[in-house]
């Protein structure tokens, strides 16, 4: 599941994710079918609109549900929270109940990318090198739909090179929530400047989250300020070996970066 | 006035089945501690209802008979400079302090002092009902022996409650098992305070500025 | 109060719910305010007083919460065990409700239903005046805030004293509860100093602003109202049906002031506030006090039952308030909006909250419960209604269900609430166009990749920064804070379609 997000505006997650697992020794399949899980329908009120997007989601995996494949793997927790807590709902609104039986189905072998590393892979330490001082960022739905808890911290614990500092308050929400950035942008900014100021207060050269939406809007605020901080998608970070460290793919930012354009040619 | 009790009945009725879950209503589960791990009465729970009590800043004396309850009682009193105290008449004889220099009232229910009389006195004796350990709460009943009506450990601005070891649990669940609702219940963590400037914990309000616990046994 | 706005016309939708009847008008009284939230908390939002105090607060309450919190090993029960209780509660309501009034009135009150607002705030009005009083004291109240009691008292000429210290504050500063369980969260020392030395009759000038002295001049000022009140009026936190006892939860004294010396007593309960037996009160006494001021008990918890000879007011009366509650309990996923304790933990921990203050959400029912409780009860008229803007103060965090003691799983309701709010449209919306077309588009690969292309204009955009600084509205309101990466060269689908996911480089932008 690359979500539309990671699809459209930000496929180093997507690339990343792809190429990790397949390091560690699994076959990775790209249903072409695929578009988005209806996030976005559903978290704005949208449930009946949300209905074929939901529909055209299950026939995508439904694969999963009869062993064809092992598993979903998204590389964002709010996806992931959609698909496992929602399309069901989202059915049932409707009065599918069939629908909502295979959206089950399908939702009980998805997972977020820390999710099926540690839970269903059982690997912490998935051989990456990443020479920075990175800072995590749980995202809510990573942290309080899905319960990730701190698997995603015991991937960068693991990771060669990286200097991990704790985040103050790493808890409280960025301020993205969809399109509550857009409908109450000046509350989501008031978030950001309180997640920014702690950002910035761990001296971190990047900031890493298991969401691209997240990063986009972190990222979107540290390089509206130039603060010279980035932000890297987890799935990147732990796709990044000795060999991928050339300057340009250490500097691949998972929300905004940045450096000029041209400079990464 | 009974058009509006059918009225809402009606909706209520018809909404309890329009919104009734699928699933129907799965029974309670109550697997948290309904009693607890610690005897009642017993060491253990006193000391840690000292601790807790003592955590809301209020006065805690130990005393093992009669005689040192009086004794502690007085201490109380005379700490604070509560000159004159009234006792439900069904307090326990053997806890009242000796008069000296104090002024003792006695409230029988027949003859229920004024508010104002009330006001007049620096502070007020009694037994209690039930003790928590777990969070420092003591349980008056109104009427219970030596507890007198809710008055009377409200209005004084001292309150000098006696416990009894045998009252003392450790849970709620235990506490409210003990407990009989007719009667008017006031539980009691600590003398009044607030904490509505900025969250800022003052003790000490409306009701009793000043509680002493005398725990017997 | 300032932000009623009480003519706004509230119909409830029922199209979707054919063959039902309606199951209640909608709640009146002060559950709406007069602007929506965007607008409400631009205002908050540049209010730096504002933003330190709540800050400071919602920050110490939070610490304080989390540390007794922990001290339980049986939380987690505790709350499932809350939780079914309460939608155990939802399932019978009518009938214990029933059994509520039987053991009230055997043990010597009086019982009375009520509507509506108008209809409660009348029986109030009423009772007061058989009493021949023209002053009532009282005990913080959620119901009667709803209702508007206060005014309503008033126009028939009874003044309402409020003896709770933040109530009390909100009063004598002519200003509104912003927070369900500290109503003057909003002000600091100084300020309630202020209003005090302004508002308060006799007051020693040289008052300070520290708290305790504070508290002391309160104390003094409402004192010989509660020694010589003959009426007073509260509200309830539980009634036990079995029993027919009722529970107030407080701190100063100033309930037990009120609950004992009187000789009327009249409580004002929403029909929710309900427990079947007296040992569930077990749970919810420890639920409360741990979630709302964050102490393992608070200072006094009165319980009473009916009236009690020779002991406190020899007159009970209670009212119970519809007032929209009905029609919350007929929306099977709604109802367990029901369940709140009014704790207030969820707005202590909500991002939102914390930002922008009570007030922002123009209803007595401000954070996240207040964001779906409030249009539930008045229903959504619109988009132009305030209230349909409530279901979207929320970035989705999550933080309020896990905050709250009877796992009200506070997001989804949001969510439906937002569908509620998509579906007031009388005709649709710009945002309703935008979304339906996206929804056409996403349902289809084919489609889907198509307005992916359309992303390209966006390089054009970004032109050699790699970054979008602005865009027109309404995605201004993104770029007016924050910028927008170029969309990239390639997408995913077409990265994997050219190289079968078998290609390292190409990382390139440009
Ligand atoms: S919704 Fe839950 S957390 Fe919020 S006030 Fe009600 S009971 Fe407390």
């Amino acid at each position: 599941m690359a979500t539309c997000l990671g699809d459209a505006m930000f496929p180093q997650a997507v690339k990343g994710t792809v190429k990790l697992l397949r390091r560690l020794g699994h076959e990775v399949v790209f249903p072409e079918g695929q578009t988005c899980c209806g996030q976005m329908h559903v978290n704005t009120g949208y449930l009946r609109e949300a209905v074929p997007l939901v529909r055209h989601h299950v026939d995508v995996f439904e694969p999963v549900a009869h062993g064809e494949w092992d598993a979903v793997v998204a590389p964002s927790g709010s996806c992931t929270g959609c698909v496992r807590h929602q399309h069901a709902m989202v059915a049932r609104r409707a009065g599918d109940e069939a629908l909502a039986e295979r959206a089950e189905a399908v939702a009980g072998r998805t997972y977020e990318l820390s999710e099926l590393l540690v839970d269903v892979l059982g690997v912490t330490d998935v051989g990456a090198y990443y020479p920075h001082r990175v800072t995590y960022h749980p995202t809510c739905h990573s942290l309080r739909m899905l319960r990730v808890a701190d698997k995603p911290l015991q991937l960068l614990r693991a990771v060669r090179g990286l200097e991990l500092v704790e985040l103050p308050d790493a808890e409280v929400c960025c301020g993205f929530g969809g399109t509550f950035a857009v409908k109450n942008g000046e509350t989501s900014t008031a978030m950001l400047a309180d997640k920014m100021r702690n950002v910035l207060g761990t001296r971190a050269e990047v900031c890493t989250a298991g969401d691209s939406s997240c990063l986009m809007h972190i990222g979107g605020g540290l390089g509206r300020l130039r603060t010279g901080v980035r932000t890297v998608h987890l799935a990147e970070i732990l796709a990044s070996t000795e060999a991928s460290q050339t300057p340009a793919a250490a500097g691949s930012a998972g929300g905004v970066r940045d450096e000029p354009a041209e400079a990464q040619r | 006035m009974s058009g509006a009790r059918e009225e809402v009945l009606a909706r209520l009725r018809a909404a309890r089945d329009a919104g009734a879950p699928r699933g129907g209503v799965p029974p309670v589960p109550r697997d948290y501690h309904r009693s607890g791990s610690l005897e009642p009465g017993g060491r253990e729970v006193l000391d840690l209802l000292v601790e807790r009590v003592e955590d809301y800043r209020a006065r805690v004396l130990c005393a093992g008979t009669d005689d040192e309850v009086a004794a502690a009682v007085a201490r109380c009193l005379d700490e604070a400079g509560s000159r004159r105290f009234v006792v439900p008449a069904d307090l326990e004889q053997g806890w009242r302090p000796r008069i000296g220099d104090r002024e003792l009232v006695e409230e029988h229910p027949s003859a229920p002092l004024t508010v104002p009389e009330l006001d007049a006195l620096d502070a007020v004796v009694t037994g209690s009902s039930v003790a928590i350990a777990l969070t420092g709460t003591i349980v008056l009943a109104g009427g219970a022996p030596g507890q007198g009506r809710r008055a009377l450990t409200l209005v004084p601005d001292h309150h000098v409650c006696v416990v009894r070891a045998a009252d003392v649990v450790e849970t709620v669940p235990e506490a409210l098992a003990r407990l009989d609702p007719s009667v008017p219940l006031t539980f009691i963590s600590g003398p009044s305070a607030t904490s509505d400037i900025e969250l800022d914990r003052v003790e000490g309000v409306h009701g009793p500025r000043r509680l002493d616990v005398v725990v017997v046994g | 109060m300032s932000t009623t706005h009480l003519g706004m016309p509230a119909v409830r939708d029922d199209s979707h719910d054919t063959g039902l009847p309606t199951y209640s008008p909608a709640g009146q009284g002060n559950l709406r305010g007069a602007t929506s939230f965007p607008k409400a908390a631009h205002e908050k939002l540049l209010d730096t007083q504002l933003r330190r105090n709540l800050g400071k607060a919602t920050g110490i309450i939070r610490g304080k919460r989390a540390g007794v919190v922990a001290e339980l090993d049986d939380w987690e029960e505790l709350r499932l065990a809350g939780s079914a209780i309460k939608a155990d509660v939802m399932a019978r309501l009518p009938e214990l409700l029933e059994q509520l009034e039987e053991n009230v009135t055997a043990r010597g009150g009086h019982v009375h239903w009520a509507r509506d607002a108008a209809e409660a705030n009348r029986i109030v009005a009423d009772l007061v005046r058989a009493t021949g009083a023209d002053e009532v004291v009282k005990v913080k109240s959620m119901a009667t805030q709803e209702t508007g009691l206060n005014e309503a008292l008033a126009e028939q000429g009874i003044a309402a004293w409020e003896t709770d210290l933040a109530e009390l504050i909100v009063q004598l500063g002519h200003d509104a509860p912003s927070h369900i369980l500290v109503p003057a969260i909003h002000r600091n020392r100084s300020e309630i100093r202020e209003i005090f030395l302004r508002e308060m009759p006799n007051v020693d000038p040289a008052l300070a602003d520290d708290p305790r002295e504070l508290a002391m001049a309160a104390r003094a000022h409402l004192r010989r109202k509660f020694l010589t009140a003959k009426v007073a009026v509260s509200g309830a936190n539980f009634a036990v049906a079995d029993t027919g006892t009722l529970s107030v939860v407080e701190s100063e004294g100033n309930g037990r002031m009120c609950l004992t010396l009187p000789d009327t007593l009249i409580t004002l309960m929403g029909v929710e506030k309900l427990v079947p037996t007296w040992s569930d009160l077990e749970v919810f006494l420890q639920l409360l006090p741990r979630s709302s001021t964050g102490e393992r008990m608070n200072p006094y918890t009165s319980t009473w039952t009916g009236v009690t000879p020779g002991d406190g007011p020899q007159e009970f009366h209670l009212v119970l308030l519809d007032n929209g509650r009905s029609a919350v309990l007929a929306d099977e996923d709604g109802r367990a909006a029901l369940h709140c304790i009014r704790c207030s933990a969820c707005l202590n921990v909500c991002p939102v909250y914390e930002r922008v203050g009570g007030h922002a959400y123009g209803s007595v029912y401000p954070g996240p419960i207040g964001a779906v409780l409030s249009p539930m009860l008045t229903g959504i008229s619109g988009p132009d209604d305030p209230n349909a803007s409530l279901p979207y103060a929320s970035s989705l965090c999550g933080a309020c269900f896990d905050a709250c003691p009877v796992r009200i799983d506070i997001p989804n309701l949001l969510v439906q609430q937002r569908a509620a709010s998509v579906e007031s449209h009388p005709r649709p919306t710009a945002q309703d166009l935008a979304l339906r077309a996206a929804a056409v588009a996403m349902s289809s690969p084919g489609r889907f990749a198509a307005a992916e292309k359309g992303l390209a204009l966006g390089r054009l955009v970004a032109g050699r920064k790699g970054r979008i600084s602005s865009l027109p509205w309404p995605l201004s309101h993104w770029t007016d804070s924050r910028d927008v990466p170029a969309p990239p060269a390639e997408t995913a689908r077409q990265w994997w379609a050219r190289t079968g996911g078998n290609d390292d480089e190409q990382e390139g932008r440009a």
